[in-house]
């Protein structure tokens, strides 16, 4: 029985999270070492995030620790530290726009200012209802596509103001 | 990496080093001050801070000192243009998001960044922004936060990751948001986390219970020797208008390196605890009066006399093994000079069947330090972790570096490093340590023998058997809760003859800052001073209890707190014609059953001598007044001999007690020989609920039991119930429901809580805590019943 | 003589990312060749060192000699790491990698395994390029069928297993020692150095790391042999290079052309300025290298030396193309606001220099600027630059240095007038 801070206090695994959810994070799991348990936790966040709406809480921070025998204090600075997580309610499309240098002098401010006028909201919102919420991003490596921004997981390049109206209108 | 060294220079000043070495244990050995922050020679170099940069030749940027490796022929500046340039530079960084509130601060005096900054002259700084703040967080009762002043060194999280071994503090949020704390609303709970105190280079991390009680320069430092553990760490003790005002660990790196255990640094609150005994008090008709000194001491021979003066057996001295050395020597000298053998410090043993074939004096065995380079311990009967924290530390460094740890104990414990362990109710620990034995060939006679025959050989015991075999470097340690076993004759002697099979060595921890010192003192019934054997043997702590004798002299103990079993003491003291009490605190417990009160000097207070688990002897002074009235207990058991005309009682100074006894006991050493291969029965059985009474890390002592800081921690907790869901269940009880305990006879109520820590078949009710005073033995069967 | 290398294979094909395709095209025959020949490792790591290839993610590292570093035979486990963490702002080329050819870096990233005795390889995706994480997952998968991942491969009795990792969004992960942090589960702060990752690097073990495309020219490179590529580029610049080329022009995007290619070329691939307007400066190596003036950019080639003797840095070769309208004072407060925003915050003088350097220029481009913030800037930049432990402090001083070389004039303007020279319309704290 090897044992590290009274394990006996822990849940068994199998509690902590769904089966599906398990498989996801054990398949992240398998690419390291069995020693490095813990270079699963960006993915077992992005995971949970995504299972929950978008967002971390602590409580699901503190699954993500406990299922992969990491400190919790450990998984609160790595979701701190990377800007993809969410430590707070967003849309469901979370739009990241990049403002950074070649969308800038492509205009960005235009499309962030269009945005804003029409869903109502500033950078950290969430509209009222819970569809969106605006981000403002660092270059997303999409500079030839200038201006652009992401929703979800997908790019949206060369964007105009009417090109923004029809993809948000193109949305669930 | 060769073993040749390498020359280089410094300022001018040439130095030697092995290559690799980082330039700042370097320039630090040799005295050469440079900046820095980040780098601790006690952690890992996170060269962070960039503090410390200096010129090296050739080299056209500034290079940190503290992750720059030295090479031959290396030509470095500290102090060059370039060096207090790249230096200033940093400063100035640090400066920005700094606050100003030195005169408010309570690292100001004894502040690094304070330091530095005043050696770099006043250039008033260019950052004209507003400066960061950042939201404060409780982190609990020993710590006070002010994370506006951080400069984020991060010393406190590697602490946490690399020497506390749990990681409580960490530095989240990123760039300039990036912030140090527990991220969520959460105390520090560690042990030893007091450290970070010290650690921390600026004001962020201050103690709590001495915030803003003095400036830095107001305070005398002294030096001295924590009064708990048998770690004896050494202490720098603060004083300022006779008072103590914080306690900070003095380096000693072969005892406590730099660390300290918050028992150790935040007791010193119980000093000046309201229920401090000032006065003599008698009890006359019934009633409590503060007297005199004259008057109490004539009150408390004319009892010792007329109890005990024809029969010296019915005098019966019970001492706590953490007063000093020269009180130890003298109580037993009073007591053997009024014609008792009936003494002994071992208040939480109750079995003594191994007496005369024990060992003479039970300590480590090996040195603390020693214990890091161990590759294999197996330790029974122990929450080291809690109980010494220090030796806990040098562990987890040994199991770091690869040692195999294990565990026999009747609960399972929080460690902070990896090991095994077998957990189990009380009578299966014998067994347990029995299939050991067996695993390992371990030589016993007769009903050892036969257990051992006995028992089965588990896949486990026989891994631990051939990690002890296979190990160069093993011990095997028995800890606070074997020597309170019921069946700790058994325990001892199945340790020592696996230690002898397995060619490892037995060792003991031992449990207060002076057993090994009662020992040596010969505060035992069956060995005096120097571990001399007796001509006459005298009853040990037990007999004196389940016999009762008309007369009690008492130092430093309470009984409804420091005992084995507090119903027994307290039926044997209110049985008795006379109860004198040495004591520093007016307690409940002892006014209930005392007819004379003695106030005695507390910690700091008196001079003296403590002798560690190591065996190390460790005199000090005494650094404040004692409160009131009180006297230290040397000097009251002084007058006390001379009043009751016993020969050799006119020492002048503690110093002068202490070379009585040395020379006695100057060269006897730790001797933890046992001369038996067999034991009694066991006493302790399966059947039925069994008690398994530990005593909580913050309720040791009278001390630390009044240390109100460290009792709003999370590690003191209100006695309770504990019991596994399982055994809830097959009890038929449940979580939070109050139950009434009954042991012997004795009744409490307590609640219940359902805790995985506790093996079916026992319940978890801790000894020493408000509300087990009245109950039985640390360890015997209990029934549960509902209030 | 454009895309010779990196996206060799990309015209021929119409879905070149899958296998069957790039094995059309050539695809795997060199590792096939290195496998079944057992072609030395040695003699692998010299044809990277004869091809004068230098790493391409921006710090132009020569990467056979990186791999030299790495002795084969010492025991225990060691590792490839792919850096696709692309996060220099103006760089876009190693998404094309991995969308379109991604097999070539799977390819280049097994024989490095060859070369170095590595048997365990990872690429670090930036978490934001998740279409490509995805492609390159389904390129795994095949390669893995095919055989050319896993145990034994080809019955060579070589293993190699490859991974992908997905980043969290962090522009600092791109630094090499950062990366291996966060593959290990950490925040992304980079190591000092020494020790290097040849010596401690993933894991504590042995480790090589480039860039994707540094990766990816390796099949190339072992198949047409290290002379073929070095003599694509020019001296100290050898093969051809992916520049990722934005900004004001016509037809932005990702461009193979060798090493030396005059700029004035390149300008013309794109299209030239849109809108018609004039060119007024470029960015030719990623937001971290200073700005070059747009008449002095015409007579520049695009190499590591030419670039350098012009105060600049190739870089990354993400090259943006800024026009007359832009000012220069808002590009350059949102360039450091990046920097400030990307700060790890584990070293002193970049977690505080680059709010501080932040502050003042943002100060500035709002009008409130102050005469002596222009010599402020510049001190604060030397407190940073070199004392920081990674190059990330030295990214944001460099673009604060270059700007005010040039273009000091429209600082000055802002801080004399409180509102901005060109006509791109005022700037934030003015309208
Ligand atoms: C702040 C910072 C960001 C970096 N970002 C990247 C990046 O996104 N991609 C990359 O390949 N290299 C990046 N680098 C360079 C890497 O540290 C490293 O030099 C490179 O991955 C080595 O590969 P190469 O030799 O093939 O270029 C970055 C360096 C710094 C200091
Ligand atoms: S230079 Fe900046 S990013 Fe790099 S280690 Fe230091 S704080 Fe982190
Ligand atoms: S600057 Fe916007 S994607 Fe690169
Ligand atoms: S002491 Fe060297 S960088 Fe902090």
């Amino acid at each position: 029985m090897k044992i590290l801070n009274n394990p006996l206090q822990a849940r068994n695994k199998e509690e902590i999270f769904s089966e599906e959810i398990r498989q996801d994070i054990d398949c992240w799991i398998a690419k390291y070492p069995p020693e490095w348990k813990q270079s699963a936790v960006m993915a077992a966040l992005r995971i949970m995030q995504d299972d929950n709406g978008g967002w971390l809480t602590t409580e699901l921070m503190d699954d993500v620790a406990e299922y992969l025998d990491m400190s919790p204090i450990h998984v609160y600075e790595v979701a701190t530290f990377y800007s993809m997580y969410e430590l707070k309610p967003v849309g469901k499309h979370k739009i990241c726009i990049c403002t950074n240098i070649a969308c800038m002098i492509n205009d960005s401010d235009s499309i962030v200012k269009h945005l804003k006028k029409k869903l109502e909201i500033g950078f950290g919102e969430v509209t009222e209802d819970g569809r969106f919420s605006l981000k403002e991003v660092e270059c997303l490596g999409a500079c030839g596509g200038a201006p652009m921004f992401q929703i979800g997981r997908k790019y949206y390049e060369n964007l105009t103001p009417q090109v923004v109206d029809s993809i948000l209108d193109g949305l669930e | 990496m060769t073993d040749e060294l390498v020359t280089i220079e410094v300022d001018g000043r040439e130095l030697k080093a092995k290559p690799g070495t980082m330039l700042i244990d370097v320039t630090d050995a040799a005295g050469i001050n440079i900046p820095r922050f980040c780098y601790h020679k006690k952690l890992s170099v996170s060269a962070n801070c960039r503090m410390c940069l200096v010129e090296v030749e050739k080299v056209p940027k500034p290079l940190p000192a503290c992750c720059t490796p030295v090479n031959e022929g290396m030509k470095v500046s500290t102090r060059s243009p370039m060096a207090l340039g790249a230096q200033k530079g940093t400063m100035e960084f640090l400066l920005i998001n700094h606050p100003l509130d030195c005169p408010i601060c309570d690292q100001g005096g004894e502040c690094e960044l304070q330091d530095v900054a005043v050696g770099y002259g006043s250039d008033v700084s260019r950052y004209s922004e507003a400066k960061r703040v950042v939201p404060q967080r409780d982190i609990g009762p020993l710590i006070a936060t002010d994370f506006t002043r951080c400069i984020h060194c991060t010393r406190c999280v590697r602490f946490g990751a690399e020497i506390a071994g749990v990681r409580e503090l960490g530095a989240t949020g990123r760039g300039e948001h990036m912030t140090i704390g527990t991220f969520v609303e959460k105390s520090v709970d560690s042990e030893m986390s007091g450290n970070v105190i010290d650690l921390c280079p600026v004001g962020s991390l201050t103690a709590k219970p001495s915030r803003y009680k003095a400036r830095a320069w107001e305070l005398t430092q002294h030096d001295s020797v924590a009064p708990h553990d048998s770690v004896g760490s050494n202490i720098h003790v603060h004083t300022r208008n006779n008072r103590v005002v914080r306690v900070h660990p003095k380096e000693n790196e072969s005892i406590n390196e730099i660390w300290l255990s918050d028992r150790d640094r935040f007791s010193y609150e119980g000093l000046n605890s309201e229920d401090r005994l000032t006065q003599p008090m008698v009890r006359k008709n019934g009633e409590w009066q503060e007297v005199e000194w004259q008057e109490a001491l004539e009150f408390a021979v004319k009892g010792l006399q007329s109890a005990a003066g024809s029969d010296g057996d019915q005098l019966a001295t019970l001492v706590s093994a953490n007063s000093t050395l020269e009180e130890l020597y003298l109580a037993q000298k009073l007591t053997r000079g009024m014609d008792s053998g009936n003494i002994d410090h071992r208040l939480r043993q109750s079995d003594f069947r191994l007496d005369g074939n024990d060992s003479p004096v039970p300590g480590l065995g090996i040195t603390i330090q020693g214990i890091e380079s161990l590759d294999a311990a197996l330790l029974v009967g122990s929450n080291v972790r809690k109980e010494q924290p220090i030796i806990a530390h040098r562990l987890r460094k040994a199991a770091k570096s690869g040692a195999k740890v294990s565990f026999i104990n009747p609960l399972w414990i929080d460690l902070h490093f990896e090991a095994d362990q077998f957990v189990s109710t009380p009578a299966v620990m014998v067994d347990n340590l029995a299939s050991i034995a067996k695993a390992a060939s371990a030589k016993l006679t007769g009903n050892l023998a036969k257990l051992v025959k006995a028992a089965e050989v588990s896949e486990t015991a026989k891994s631990v058997a051939e990690q002890l075999k296979s190990a160069n470097n093993g011990v095997i340690m028995l800890g606070n809760q074997a020597a309170a076993h019921p069946d700790y004759s058994l325990l001892v002697v199945l340790a020592s003859a696996i230690a002898e099979a397995t060619n490892t060595s037995l060792s003991y921890i031992p449990a207060l800052s002076n057993s090994v010192g009662a020992a040596l003192a010969g505060a035992l019934p069956h060995r005096g001073p120097a571990a001399s054997l007796v001509e006459k043997c005298g009853a040990n702590a037990q007999m004196m209890q389940s016999k009762p004798r008309k007369a009690y002299l008492l130092m430093g103990a309470e009984p409804g707190f420091d005992f084995w079993d507090p119903s027994l003491i307290n039926s044997a003291l209110d049985q008795a014609e006379c109860v004198v009490a040495l004591t520093a605190y007016h307690s409940e417990s002892l006014a209930s059953c005392a007819d004379v009160m003695l106030p005695i000097a507390g910690f700091a207070e008196t001079s003296g001598t403590l002798v560690n688990a190591e065996g190390t002897w460790q005199s000090f002074n005494g650094l404040v007044k004692p409160q009131g009235d009180a006297r230290p207990a040397w000097k009251v058991l002084r007058v006390l001999g001379n009043l009751l005309d016993i020969d050799g009682f006119d020492q002048n100074s503690s110093d002068d007690v202490l070379e009585e006894l040395k020379s006695h006991a100057a060269e006897t050493a730790i001797d933890n020989s046992v001369s038996t291969k067999t034991a009694g029965e066991l006493n302790s059985s399966t059947e039925g609920l069994y008690r398994i009474g530990d005593v909580p890390m913050y309720a040791s002592d009278a001390l630390v039991r009044r240390a109100s800081s460290l009792q709003r921690t999370n590690s003191a907790e209100p006695a309770a119930v504990r019991l596994s869901a399982n055994q809830a269940k097959s009890s038929d009880v449940e979580e939070e429901e109050t139950l009434v305990v009954v042991q012997d006879g004795n009744r409490a109520q307590l609640p219940l809580i359902i805790d995985p820590r506790v093996p079916d078949g026992a319940v978890w009710i801790s000894s020493a805590l408000p509300g087990t005073e009245k109950l039985g033995g640390q360890f015997g069967v209990v029934t549960l019943e509902k209030a | 003589m454009a895309n010779e290398v990196c996206f060799r294979t990309l015209e021929y094909l119409k879905q070149p990312w899958e296998l069957e395709e790039y094995k059309s095209r050539g695809g795997y025959e060199v590792l096939t060749h290195i496998l079944k020949n057992k072609v030395g490792p040695s003699e692998v790591v010299e044809t990277m060192k004869a091809s004068g290839l230098r790493g391409r993610g921006g710090a132009g590292f020569p990467t056979g000699l990186k791999w030299s570093f790495i002795s084969r035979n010492a025991p225990g486990q060691k590792y490839v790491v792919c850096n696709s963490d692309e996060g220099e702002p103006g760089t876009f080329k190693d998404r094309d990698i991995l969308r379109y050819n991604p097999h070539q870096l799977i390819e280049g990233m097994v024989i490095a395994g060859y070369a170095i005795g590595a048997t365990v390889g990872y690429n670090y995706i930036r978490g934001e390029f998740w279409e490509e994480y995805e492609r390159f997952e389904a390129a795994l998968e095949q390669a893995r069928a095919a055989g050319f991942l896993g145990d034994n491969l080809l019955g060579s009795g070589f293993d190699f297993q490859l991974h992908s990792h997905l980043g969290g969004g962090a522009y600092v992960c791109g630094e090499e020692t950062a990366l291996l942090e966060s593959i290990e589960g950490k925040k992304g702060q980079p190591r000092f150095k020494p020790p290097f990752p040849a010596h401690f690097g993933l894991y504590g073990r042995p480790t090589i790391i480039n860039n994707t495309e540094s990766l990816s020219s390796v099949p190339v490179i072992l198949k047409e042999g290290g002379e073929w590529f070095k003599e694509l580029g020019v001296e100290n610049s050898g093969g051809s290079k992916l520049f990722s080329i934005s900004g004001n022009i016509n037809n932005p995007g990702v461009f193979e052309v060798p090493l030396g290619t005059p700029f004035s070329e390149l300008f013309e691939l794109v299209g030239g300025m849109k809108d018609g307007r004039k060119l007024k400066a470029v960015i030719p190596g990623g937001c971290s290298s200073p700005v070059i003036p747009g008449e002095q950019m015409m007579d520049l080639t695009m190499d590591y030396d030419a670039i350098q003797k012009a105060g600049s840095m190739l870089g990354s070769g993400a090259i943006v193309i800024i026009d007359d309208q832009q000012c220069m004072v808002k590009m350059l407060d949102r360039m450091s606001y990046f920097y400030h925003e990307e700060s790890c915050g584990q070293c002193t003088p970049c977690r505080e220099g680059t709010g501080w350097l932040w502050r003042v220029v943002n100060r500035i481009e709002n009008g409130k600027g102050r005469q002596e913030d222009l010599d402020l800037l510049e001190s604060v930049c030397g407190k940073i630059a070199g004392r920081t432990v990674c190059a990330l402090g030295d990214a944001a001083a460099m673009p604060v240095r270059g700007m005010l070389k040039y273009f000091q004039e429209e600082f000055q303007y802002h801080i004399d007038h409180k509102r901005c020279m060109v006509g791109a319309g005022p700037t934030k704290g003015l309208g």
